[in-house]
């Protein structure tokens, strides 16, 4: 397969493609962000001049190639812009994920040994003044946001707005200084250093590649055929591979425009007034959209609620088909133009969603309903596997060969193989150099010639395409022999909108329980409809007819389980709803909202023995931190409850 | 972090103030100063007279006796437009928003002010009008983003939980850019951590553009974190008025509000 760096003519670095774009498509658009109500635009030639001016500010604060610097704050153009410039002066940029708590970030400014701080406002530079006294190593926080700072006189800070004014004082005394840096990068230089949150254990430092960003970047737009043309919306967390594949890379490469939210909870209204082309959400975005649209329908006019019904019968017959461009007979066509007037356009309208083309999804499993729902309406929803040790793309969906259940096939340039105990190992351009000052865990994961093991466990179907069946270390055995595979029960679980997280038990156990968090907005607003009244998640959580509702769903999940002969014995006999949701913060899931079992089971581990009891109740307290670091308890009585389950593959009640 | 705001001469002086409906004595010979620059405190158990204090300060009562000095401008009773105009902008216990209006037209009616076209060249949005209107929205913009309220711009304020209309109020007293704002109980109702919001919000404000700022407020401990000065208000008399530590001191005001103790 074509590798693209060599096709790029040596434009082997972010910094030296920016200039190719300021040169081609100078007058372009390249980043946007509301401003006080009202986008702003930066073309390409905007962009180079504040890269080059923040560039040569860091270089005139002290900056010097092989230094690292962290980012940290929400998607902001001049964060994105300050990456490059601590790349055109042949440092090291290290996102951090802006909603760590102070702790996470001491670990990770220590280990990268950062010696400068880029961020975003007020408030991550008082984390990082908490901390300060413990980084010796740090030496300038540069703020891109003054308000609310106007009395901080340290000498350690600098606004994003001086530094750049010292930058272009830099430029005139030195005129060609900043041409000269760029072209000492090269394609094999640290492109940045990404710290996976990791569910067990410290976070690892990623180190990736200019060449690894570029070359998977350009594989996918090749494969995608992504234009300058494409729009797309950075919301995702800069510390995430994603973004920086999404948001900087195909960016760089394509010419595409990027556009940041107002805010982080601005998110949804911005979509619609960009209506990306290009989109990447986890499922659960995909799923907070699409509840948010039927709790509208349920409150809307009964002829509209007709409408939106028979036309998403007809989407949900036909709609893949068109998508997929396969033959639909000549009235099912008319039926789905006229659907496409009265429901679907102003549907996709409403989620922002109009013109995209190209939509991905990934990280966990998508539940085949929701993800049905999306491409019935005609928007091309693909599933992604994707790691950060792949620079993202290790298998993608392809157009016209979507099955809900599988990631796809390859992408473009990766090789895929199966191990004999089942693990999914690739091999390809977008493969990490190494994890920082972490030989041991480069070793583990990375082979000499370059096979990097996934830890999941997978295989190849009839087609081509591959199926993840689940973290391979995570699946276990029950005591009576069988596979117990916690991940795929706990997706099913999820699968239902009044489920938000759910962690199963059941290794070396008789049988299978589960934890389950439910969705304070979808069963919140079932509560209202039923006039259930609730102070809040804990009393929610407790009441017995949430518990009825749940219960359903877990019966339903039993009900599938069942007819696998594989799974028949991983049905959940017991489960309780918890009295907090899990949450980043105490540690229990990680930055990307991964859930991370050991935490959990360890936390509440008095929980899991009364899941295995024959316990109704069981009283706990629960410690929470807030984002500032206080702690607080809650106390409660959590109820267990029993679940029915089937006898395998027969229809018959076992009674519990 | 060091207090680096510079507190001014005298701003507001209230003298002798007394305030009777009917038969009832709300305020009694009342008589303080609020300095430039400072958070000034009224507090006091329900029924103490402090939002008819408010309301005499900003004009909508008038009392009987007494007379209030703001800006050097001497009269015996204010009047409700003309404080306004003079720079006094206030919330409302009771919030008085238009509810079917978005945040941000609620917030553009702290505005109106200063608005000095016609409402005939404003219907027409052309020209001046135009341009006057854009520049408010300016300023509306900039409170919008210091409240950070931009993702319920455009919602109508009565789907707002009670929190954030508490919020808009503020916003819309803020587009007023006043010298002096009356905030009364901008607190009652909230939950801790709406109420941590709003107290780091009005000392922004005041720490940011030098509002002076009196608040009316219930709750003791907020009180006593955030202002500089506290007047004790009980049943229309004044009980004591001092720095924080002072006031929390004395004896009259802890049997004010935690009724005779001592056995």
């Amino acid at each position: 397969m074509a590798v693209g760096a060599a096709s790029l003519g040596g434009l082997d670095t972010f910094p030296k493609l920016l200039l190719e774009n300021a040169r081609i498509r100078g007058g372009r658009p390249a980043s946007r962000e509301k401003d006080l109500g009202i986008w702003q635009t930066w073309t390409w030639a905007d962009v180079a001049g504040e890269v080059r001016a923040f560039a040569l500010g860091l270089k005139s604060i002290g900056v010097e190639r092989g230094d690292t610097v962290c980012v940290c704050g929400d998607n902001r153009p001049h964060l994105y812009w300050a990456m490059t410039a601590v790349q055109a002066v042949g440092g090291i940029p290290v996102p951090v994920y802006q909603d760590s708590v102070a702790d996470e970030m001491h670990y990770i400014y220590e280990h990268a040994e950062a010696k400068y701080a880029v961020v975003e406002n007020q408030e991550q530079v008082d984390k990082l003044l908490e901390i300060k006294g413990r980084l010796p190593k740090l030496s300038k926080i540069v703020y891109r946001y003054p308000r609310g700072m106007l009395h901080y006189d340290q000498d350690f800070l600098d606004s994003y707005a001086d530094v750049q004014v010292l930058g272009r004082q830099y430029d005139q005394q030195h005129p060609d200084f900043f041409e000269k840096s760029v072209n000492q990068g090269i394609g094999t230089d640290t492109c940045t250093m990404l710290y996976t949150s990791g569910t067990t254990g410290r976070p690892k430092g990623v180190i990736l590649s200019f060449s690894n960003m570029i070359d998977t970047a350009q594989n996918n737009i090749d494969l995608e055929k992504l234009t300058d043309h494409d729009e797309i919306l950075a919301y995702l967390p800069m510390a995430w591979i994603g973004d920086n594949i999404f948001s900087i890379a195909q960016s760089y490469v394509s010419g595409y425009c990027v556009s940041c939210p107002e805010n982080s909870d601005t998110v949804l209204d911005d979509l619609r007034e960009i209506g990306p082309s290009y989109f990447f959400a986890p499922p659960r975005i995909f799923e907070n959209i699409l509840t948010t649209a039927m709790i509208r329908i349920e409150d809307a006019a009964s002829i509209k609620q007709w409408m939106f019904r028979y036309f998403m019968d007809v989407a949900k017959r036909v709609g893949l088909d068109i998508l997929d461009r396969k033959p639909v007979s000549f009235t099912d066509r008319l039926l789905y133009g006229l659907g496409n007037i009265l429901v679907y356009a102003p549907l996709k309208n409403v989620f922002g969603l109009s013109k995209i083309h190209l939509a991905y999804t990934g990280g966990v499993a998508i539940g085949p309903d929701i993800f049905i729902f999306y491409r019935s309406l005609g928007i091309n929803l693909k599933q992604i596997y994707a790691s950060t040790e792949a620079s993202v793309f290790i298998t993608i969906q392809r157009d016209g060969e979507v099955n809900p259940d599988t990631s796809g096939k390859p992408a473009i340039g990766v090789d895929v193989r199966i191990e004999d105990d089942g693990e999914v190992m690739f091999n390809g351009p977008g493969v990490f150099q190494s994890y920082f000052k972490n030989e041991e865990a480069t070793h583990k994961t990375k082979t000499d010639d370059g096979w990097v093991h996934t830890g999941d466990a997978g295989y190849f179907d009839e087609n081509g395409d591959l199926r993840i069946i689940d973290r391979s270390k995570d699946v276990g055995k029950l005591t009576d022999g069988a596979m117990f595979a916690p991940n795929f029960i706990e997706n099913k679980l999820k699968f239902f909108p009044h489920i938000k997280e759910a962690v199963t038990f059941g290794d070396q156990r008789d049988h299978v329980t589960a934890f389950i968090n439910i969705d304070l907005e979808s069963v919140g607003n079932w509560a209202e409809r039923k006039n259930i009244a609730y102070s809040g998640y804990t009393d929610l959580a407790g009441q017995p007819e949430v518990y009825k509702l749940i219960k359903e769903c877990v019966e339903q999940v039993n009900r599938d389980l069942a007819e696998d002969s594989n799974l028949s014995s991983s049905q959940i006999h017991r489960f309780l709803i918890l009295h907090k949701e899990l949450d980043a913060d105490d540690g229990e899931l990680t930055r990307t909202r991964k859930v991370r079992r050991n935490i959990v089971s360890e936390k509440y581990g008095e929980l899991i023995e009364a899941l295995f009891s024959d316990k109704t109740v069981c009283p706990v307290e629960a410690v929470v931190t807030f984002e500032d670091g206080r702690t607080d308890t809650i106390k409660a009585d959590v109820v267990i409850s029993d679940a029915k389950t089937l006898s395998p593959a027969s229809s018959a009640i076992a009674a519990e | 972090m060091a207090d680096h705001r510079k507190i001014g001469d005298v701003l507001l002086n209230v003298e002798g103030i007394s305030l009777s409906f009917g038969g009832v004595k709300a305020l009694n010979n009342i008589s303080f100063d609020v300095r430039e620059g400072e958070v000034r405190a009224i507090i006091g158990p329900n029924g103490a007279g402090k939002s008819s204090m408010l309301n005499c300060i900003n004009g909508f009562y008038h009392p009987q006796e007494g007379q209030i000095t703001f800006k050097g401008e001497t009269r015996k009773q204010m009047q409700t437009h003309k404080a306004a105009a003079q720079g006094i902008a206030r919330t409302f216990q009771n919030i008085a928003l238009f509810k079917g209006m978005s945040t941000l037209d609620n917030i553009m009616t702290g505005r109106n002010l200063k608005m000095k076209q016609n409402f005939i060249m404003q219907a027409l949005y052309f020209g001046p009008a135009r341009r006057e209107e854009m520049e408010h929205r300016k300023v509306v913009e900039d409170v919008i983003d210091f409240l950070e309220i931009e993702s319920i711009r455009k919602t109508p304020v009565g789907r707002l939980p009670y929190g954030l209309q508490k919020r808009v109020e503020l916003g819309r007293a803020l587009a007023a850019e006043p010298d002096l704002l009356l905030l009364d109980e901008p607190m009652a109702g909230m939950n801790h951590e709406e109420k941590e919001d709003m107290c780091r919000y009005i000392l922004d404000v005041n720490d940011q553009f030098g509002t002076t700022i009196v608040l009316i407020e219930h709750d003791m401990s907020v009180v006593m974190d955030i202002s500089d000065r506290v007047v004790v208000l009980d049943y229309g008399k004044m009980l004591a008025d001092g720095v924080p530590d002072e006031v929390r001191a004395n004896q009259d005001v802890i049997d004010a509000y935690l009724g005779v103790t001592h056995e």
